[in-house]
């Protein structure tokens, strides 16, 4: 188990190189002269400018020679500065970093929570119209556009019905909590603001439960499909021989087993998080990381776009090592092997 | 008197009235989505309907009789440009999946046939490809080449070509062990021949389901960077470009939900289909 | 307590499917259990054994149709609510099953799961009184290093073990009827014969009544006071275990125990019931056993025999008489 893990851990710088090295070079390959983002079109007549921008960003040199200046300052926690706001892309990435953190993990909880509800209750009234219910309910969630879904309930929310606030992270009129963590939940409970704490939650709850819609249409499909496999299992015979009621059943004997192959696709619903973030934080001007890669994107700021495209990739790579241990956790004959 | 009477059976469950068990309800509506847009993909010209791209009614006006989806912020019908939006999104789907199919594929087929250091360095490109979350890829490439159609269809292909490699290495190698193979490569026939008349042809239905059920996805993943602004640009009339030049006008919410629904209905009538698809070529797999 | 016998079953019928258009895979089956005694029921694996007594347990799907009559100390169990059922299971009525390894969770450990078993039956109890029972419980299974055990995973422990925590948890709220459903098969020959002198321990100890399903006969006759062979859905011949077993009256019963190896008698081979079970779907008319059957006659295709008293046993054959006859002169020439 210990060395499964070890080998993992080994293989990620590999895979890291290989995402830097991709990263670069399709970013690189680049049509579009991205030194008109940088000074701008009138001045790409003047010659000077040009050679002074040039040399300024390091462009008048070769691609191998740019590229062994990247992966040294990489090494330093360096990732370059962004052609757009001229700061250190390292700091604007950590500065917007909470900010998505916080939606993709108040998602995950809302589509996982929301999810293996919906699954256990399809497992349970199976081929019933219940479960055809659900099982739609759950397909709407993996096909529906995001940043459509979003617009709509943001119309109808916000605009029509009033019950929740428009785009933003948090009220403009409003005296945000000190920056501690960035989170803005945790730092305004910090800080003893239990207003702002509403406010952060009050804001969060749309884009969350948007995209927390498309987790949960993954989490109820394997959960339904493991719940009926273990309800074939013996040992659930076995505790209804025992007197156990319905609930105890569901719950204590089949939920918890069919868990363990669902925390394998908690990774995969990370990758999926992350596109979904992009498009939701877009609608919801959300400043975080996806839109920062919007941006970046539209303005061919290629050293943002190769430092979102790495923390993108780490981070799956990283929540794809999470899920396998929390899976050799969560079965005790893999744990203790 | 012979005492040996035939042993009579018993009667069993009437069968023959009932339908396939693959073929049910949602497979059938997913056929019928799936029709519709495919049609409408290929003729939607001849279809008595507005220009796309013309104006043809009082900006923002909401949905009426005469325009069922109502008029956009420049005046075009919304439910015009729907329909013609099934010719970019469809077909470059289609482009889309097909090339990575047979990319994939091929790579794929490569690899598990061929082992060794050809195998390893193909599936470590593919383990990195997978590495990265499918938009950032696709964004970073997109934003490369230089926003358009044409190059997101391209980022599309580098983004879902690995899936497919992983997929048919798995089937070659399976298959390769198989005894007729053996046979094959015993009677003397070359790699390719072997590859292509004794292999290949046994890995295809994993691979049509696959490519049915992300068909939907990669609609999704089209009209996102469409969306972002890196796919179709204005006034093509594209699912995911309409919606974002809706997101503009926000409080007009009809604008975006043509497209958006005819998203949702392509993406659910695939997923239906590869359902019933799946059930159909492998009834075990339920 | 009442005087009504511990259980009695009263043609008892399990269908599959809807009623009127279902198939019967248990038809009419009859028996009864008292204290401190067993009841062994004996038949080739599908021939509706488990159906049985999943059906007694009140644990058959909603797919299954059960009639008949069910009563223990006299209540009726059929048309009891899940809820009421529930409160029998695992208290008054326990049953352990085949194969330990798959009956117990994988992922809770032996003592939550008895701990489970106790609290189920007895809310309120503080979870130290509720590990001290569960250790009192392994001890009397005879199971070593029991504190150990408590924290363990089922598949931490040999296959005897855990059957032996399979008796534990049935042990539990001390059941007057423990149903054990072929408890030997999945285990070595070894851990077998510890395994029922275990259960037939128990049995004497606590007065309870004891039905052991079993294909194997020696087991049977080695424990069991009465014995009932079901063929097909169908019991075909019950009795004491010295009346059915020294005198066969029913040609299925006299089979299986001529296939039966016997160490005190040199035999150059075993002797083979023709044929195979019917599948459920087509099952035979008249008698089941008909088609596998040396003294089949006519009517024997038409009329289905029922259970009728023979000497000191009851069976459901046309011919028991002869049987008896042909099989008392002395051991038949089979057949090939």
């Amino acid at each position: 188990m210990t060395r499964y893990i070890l080998r993992r851990l080994i293989s990620i710088p590999l895979l890291l190189l290989g995402i830097v090295s991709i990263a670069f070079f399709i970013s690189h390959t680049t049509q579009g002269d991205p030194l008109i983002s940088i000074i701008g079109d009138r001045q790409m007549d003047n010659p000077d400018a040009v050679a002074a921008a040039k040399a300024r960003w390091g462009l008048d040199k070769g691609l191998p020679e740019q590229y062994v200046i990247y992966l040294k300052n990489l090494v330093t926690g360096d990732l370059g500065t962004s052609f757009r706001t001229k700061q250190p892309v390292a700091r604007d990435l950590l500065v917007r970093l909470p900010a998505t953190l916080e939606l993709v993990i108040a998602a995950m909880l809302v589509g996982s929570i929301a999810g293996i509800v919906l699954g256990v209750i399809a497992a349970r009234f199976r081929d019933t119209m219940i479960d055809h219910i659900a099982r739609l309910a759950a397909l709407m969630g993996s096909s529906t556009p995001v940043f459509w879904s979003g617009l709509i309930l943001l119309y109808i929310f916000s605009v029509v019905l009033g019950w929740l606030p428009g785009p933003g992270r948090f009220d403009a009129r409003a005296v945000a909590p000190e920056t501690v963590t960035g989170f803005l939940t945790i730092d305004s409970l910090l800080a003893g603001d239990f207003t702002a704490f509403g406010q952060a939650i009050y804001h969060l709850l749309l884009p969350a439960a948007v995209l927390g819609w498309t987790v949960m249409g993954i989490v109820s499909r394997l959960v339904r499909a493991s719940m009926l496999d273990v309800l074939s299992q013996d040992y659930i015979v076995a505790a209804r021989a025992r007197g156990a009621g319905e609930l105890r059943v569901l719950l204590n004997h089949a939920l918890r087993n069919a868990l363990v192959p669902t925390l394998t696709i908690l990774g995969f619903t990370f990758a999926y998080l992350i596109t979904g973030a992009v498009l939701t934080e877009t609608i919801f001007a959300w400043p975080g990381i996806g839109s920062y890669a919007v941006d970046a994107t539209r303005n061919l700021d290629y050293p943002a776009i190769i430092g979102v495209t790495i923390i993108g990739g780490s981070a799956f790579l990283i929540s794809n090592l999470l899920t396998d241990i929390a899976y050799a956790f969560a079965d005790p004959r893999i744990r203790l092997s | 008197m012979t005492d040996t009477a035939p042993p009579t059976v018993a009667p069993t469950v009437s069968r023959s009235r009932r339908l396939p068990a693959w073929l049910k309800l949602p497979v059938l509506i997913g056929g019928l989505i799936t029709i519709f847009w495919i049609l409408a993909a290929l003729t939607v010209d001849s279809w008595p309907l507005y220009d796309p791209i013309e104006m043809v009614g009082r900006r923002l006006s909401p949905p009426s009789a005469e325009h069922w989806f109502g008029i956009d912020a420049l005046g075009r019908d919304v439910l015009t440009r729907t329909l013609h939006g099934a010719r970019f999104s469809l077909l470059m789907s289609c482009a889309v999946i097909a090339s990575a199919v047979a990319v994939g594929s091929l790579l794929g087929a490569i690899a598990g046939y061929a082992g060794g250091f050809i195998d390893g360095l193909i599936m470590r490109l593919v383990d990195i490809t997978l590495s990265f979350p499918p938009i950032l890829l696709a964004m970073a490439v997109t934003a490369a080449m230089g926003p358009g159609l044409r190059n997101a269809a391209i980022a599309m292909i580098i983004v879902w070509w690995p899936a497919y490699a992983r997929l048919m290495r798995g089937q070659v190698l399976s298959v390769k062990s198989r005894e007729h193979v053996e046979a094959a490569t015993a009677s003397g026939a070359g790699h390719v021949r072997t590859l292509v008349t004794h292999i290949l042809p046994l890995t295809w239905s994993p691979i049509l389901v696959n490519a049915t059920m992300d068909f939907g996805q990669v609609v999704l993943l089209a009209a996102s960077l469409s969306f972002i602004g890196l796919g179709a640009s204005p006034p093509t009339p594209e699912w995911g470009s309409m919606i974002s030049e809706g997101a503009v006008h926000f409080y007009q919410w009809w604008i975006c939900a043509g497209p958006g629904l005819a998203i949702l209905s392509v993406v659910l009538g695939f997923n239906f289909l590869g359902d019933g698809l799946r059930d159909y070529l492998d009834p075990r797999s339920r | 307590m009442s005087d009504a016998p511990l259980l009695e079953v009263s043609n008892l019928s399990v269908g599959l499917g809807t009623p009127g258009a279902s198939l019967e895979v248990v038809h009419q089956a009859s028996f009864t259990v008292a204290d401190g005694k067993t009841l062994g029921l004996v038949g080739e694996s599908g021939c509706g054994k488990s159906i049985t007594m999943l059906a007694l347990m009140g644990l058959l799907g909603p797919e299954m149709t059960v009639s008949g009559s069910i009563k223990l100390r006299g209540v009726e169990l059929i048309g009891m609510s899940q809820r009421e059922l529930s409160r029998l299971r695992g208290n008054r009525i326990a049953m352990i099953f085949q194969d330990p390894m798959t009956s117990l969770n994988p992922v809770m450990t032996i003592g939550q799961q008895l701990g489970e078993a106790i609290a189920i039956h007895h809310h309120g109890l503080s979870r130290r009184t509720r590990a001290e029972r569960a250790m009192e419980l392994l001890k009397l299974v005879a199971i070593p290093f029991p504190e150990r055990r408590l924290l363990q995973y089922p598949h931490e422990l040999s296959g005897g073990m855990r059957q032996r925590v399979m008796i534990a948890i049935a042990m539990a709220n001390d059941p007057e009827l423990l149903i054990a459903d072929e408890p030997t098969t999945a285990l070595d020959v070894t851990i077998q014969a510890q395994i029922m002198e275990l259960l037939q321990r128990l049995r004497a100890e606590r007065n309870m009544g004891l039905v052991l399903i079993s294909h194997d006969l020696g087991v049977v006759a080695e424990i069991a006071d009465e014995v009932a062979i079901m063929y097909a859905g169908r019991i075909c011949e019950k009795g004491t275990v010295p009346a059915v077993f020294d005198r066969p009256h029913h040609p299925y019963t006299h089979g299986l125990l001529a296939s039966l190896p016997k160490i005190d008698r040199v035999e150059d081979k075993l002797t083979v019931i023709p044929g195979s079970l019917p599948p459920l779907a087509s099952r035979p008319k008249g008698c089941r056993f008909h088609p596998r059957c040396h003294y089949a006659q006519g009517i024997c295709a038409t009329e289905e025999p029922s259970l009728r008293p023979v000497d000191d046993v009851a069976v459901a054959c046309h011919f028991a008489e002869t049987v008896l006859t042909a099989t008392a002169t002395g051991h038949e020439e089979t057949s090939e």
